[in-house]
């Protein structure tokens, strides 16, 4: 269990900036996840870690110990690699004792410790398997607990769920949580899964070309992203454009004002899920826009619903409205959608 | 269609074993003038038992053959996982020039090898021919080896390290157990090789002393007798044996 600080770490391969003056610290026993498309730089910043990558420049410490020269075998880290890269000539129980066994961890030890793993990742009686014997989220379960055998002071998981498939990973993402919780071991993964970042995170690091976008808590990062990269990232995003009239008002190019409870920007952000739904007629106070129904899917627990508002152009307003009462308007409906000015989020960058 | 190509492939076999079936069969007839009918005898094994030349030959050749599979599969193994796993100034080409010495004749190797040896003072000998042998069977276990290599990234290695493996432990623990069915490939591969040859051989033998294939020569220039026969049947089943061990050994390591 430790701390781990990245502190100005820069990579270039080339001519392409893997990593450009990366500090963050990750917090012991934080469950953190690094969020990025791919190429981002998400993953050589967990490789740094692990010292498969070495920086062109800056440090990283575990626990304020210095480790770039150390050698990957003697960090003392467990990963979970995206194809799990179990040992296909060893069994399920010495891939797991794997690490033990190159320790010379004796025995008794090693037998404790081995049935301790098989009944954490709910893999007892599964020892004598070879893993080509077991399933996806079998392996996945096995390269896990072969991480965690050695009590490593960090966990690195790469993609790890993501040659599951959606209802393996969705009961994964439960177990892989509850392992963690249960550990207490500072884990860092890599995912361009953004519902797999807010689902398991402490904390969200959102990375784009080398540079971290924005950190904090999923909460944080979705209901208050600091740029248009962040907010398009993480869930999606009406975009409103304008001019700053004063501390709290946007003007849009039609004249429109939206209020926002927060200082305004020149660009602001509103989620689909917070906007509601009305009919043209209704009663409205707060941020409202005239429009009319372009397109309504129906999925359910709730309609998405694209709203062709003058004031945005061609831009359609992207609307979830939960089903609560079970009516969905038909394309050609005229609308007003409307949010409170709380729900506006000004962008800084 | 299919009763066709059976056909075909039958004829393309017989014509492959048929000359190899005589010369076996006419090991175990009795008449040296290959006279029929077929009289089953032992007469030229006997014969081959007690010619001292062609024992002492036979026995230089599995000597060489087993020596030339230990030194270059080991040093074969070696260049394949430094081809596969590391990256260095003028590997590709390093890379591009392990094949044509597999093309170039075999005459013209000898004699360059021949010349060299003279030259530099490593003369001819048991030795030469090692060293011969040696230098011929690193291009085919590279090959073979480094296919296996190729066949998993180093996500497996990487893992090992990530687990505390030191790079020796990595390397004893999951590389080599990974590799070994290349490994056993290339080293009867080698032996095949070496145990076959007979022009760098037959250059780099001193007088008195000789491989099996260069006896075999020797012999059948002074007058062929139906030992020779004999002494191709034994090398026969050697060599097929080998080669159905690879086969065997090649699918059981294929993934």
């Amino acid at each position: 269990m430790s701390r781990v600080d990245v502190d100005r770490v820069s990579k270039r391969y080339g001519q392409v900036v893997a990593l450009d003056e990366v500090t963050i610290t990750f917090a012991d026993g934080e469950f953190f996840g690094l969020l990025g498309p791919s190429g981002s730089g998400k993953t050589t910043l967990l490789r740094a870690i692990a010292g498969f990558v070495i920086p062109d420049r800056g440090t990283i410490a575990f626990d304020g110990e210095q480790v770039e020269s150390v050698p990957v075998h003697r960090r003392d880290i467990g990963m979970v690699f995206q194809n799990y890269a179990l040992f296909p000539h060893l069994t399920v129980a010495d891939n797991i004792g794997f690490g033990l066994d190159v320790r010379h961890v004796d025995r008794s030890d090693r037998e404790r410790r081995l049935a301790d793993l098989l009944a954490l990742v709910r893999l007892a009686g599964f020892g004598a398997r070879k893993p080509r014997e077991l399933s996806g989220g079998q392996q996945q379960r096995v390269a896990l607990a072969r991480a965690l055998a050695t009590r490593p002071r960090v966990l690195l998981l790469d993609e790890p769920l993501g040659a599951l498939d959606r209802r393996l990973r969705q009961e994964m993402q439960v177990e892989l949580r509850d392992i963690q919780r249960e550990t207490g071991v500072t884990t860092i993964f890599v995912t361009h899964d953004q519902e797999e970042a807010l689902t398991l995170s402490d904390r969200i690091a959102i990375i784009n070309e080398g540079r971290l976008v924005q950190v904090g808590a999923p909460v944080e990062i979705y209901e208050r992203p600091r740029s248009l990269f962040a907010a398009r990232f993480l869930g999606d995003a009406n975009i409103l454009r304008g001019t700053v009239v004063d501390r709290s008002t946007l003007r849009l190019a039609d004249g429109t004002l939206i209020l926002s409870a927060l200082p305004a920007a020149p660009v602001a952000i509103v989620r689909p899920e917070k906007i509601a739904v009305l009919p043209a007629a209704a009663p409205a106070a707060g941020n409202v826009l005239v429009g009319e129904i372009l397109q309504a899917v129906y999925s359910g627990a709730s309609t998405t619903y694209r709203i062709r508002v003058a004031a945005l152009g061609d831009e359609p307003l992207l609307a979830f409205v939960q089903s609560a009462s079970g009516d969905v308007l038909t394309p050609g409906a005229p609308v007003l959608a409307r949010w409170s000015p709380e729900q506006t989020v000004p962008l800084q960058g | 269609m299919r009763r066709l190509s059976h056909a075909y492939l039958g004829l393309v076999l017989a014509f492959l074993y048929l000359p190899i079936l005589v010369m076996v069969a006419m090991a175990f007839n009795r008449s040296a003038l290959y006279e029929l009918p077929f009289t089953f005898d032992l007469v030229w094994f006997r014969a081959l038992a007690d010619n001292q030349r062609l024992l002492a030959a036979s026995w230089n050749s599995v000597w060489i053959a087993a020596c030339n599979a230990v030194i270059a599969t080991f040093l074969g193994t070696l260049a394949a996982i430094a081809f596969a796993r590391y990256s260095f100034r003028g590997k590709q080409l390093m890379q591009l020039l392990l094949f044509p010495p597999i093309t170039i004749p075999w005459l013209i190797i000898g004699t360059s090898m021949l010349i060299f040896f003279f030259w530099t003072g490593i003369g001819r000998g048991l030795h030469a021919i090692l060293l011969g042998h040696v230098a011929l069977s690193l291009p085919y276990v590279i090959v073979v080896v480094g296919a296996r290599l190729q066949s998993f990234g180093p996500t497996l290695e990487e893992a090992a390290a990530t687990l505390g493996a030191t790079p020796v432990q990595t390397f004893l623990r999951v590389t080599l157990p990974m590799i070994a069915p290349g490994v056993v490939t290339a080293a009867l591969f080698a032996f095949a090789v070496s145990f076959d040859q007979f022009v760098i051989s037959y250059f780099l033998a001193p007088p008195g002393t000789s491989t099996l294939p260069v006896e075999i020569y020797t012999a059948i220039r002074k007058g062929f007798t139906p030992e020779i026969n004999a002494v191709s049947s034994i090398i026969i089943v050697i060599s097929m044996g080998l080669m159905l061990a690879v086969a065997r050994n090649y699918r059981f390591g294929g993934d």
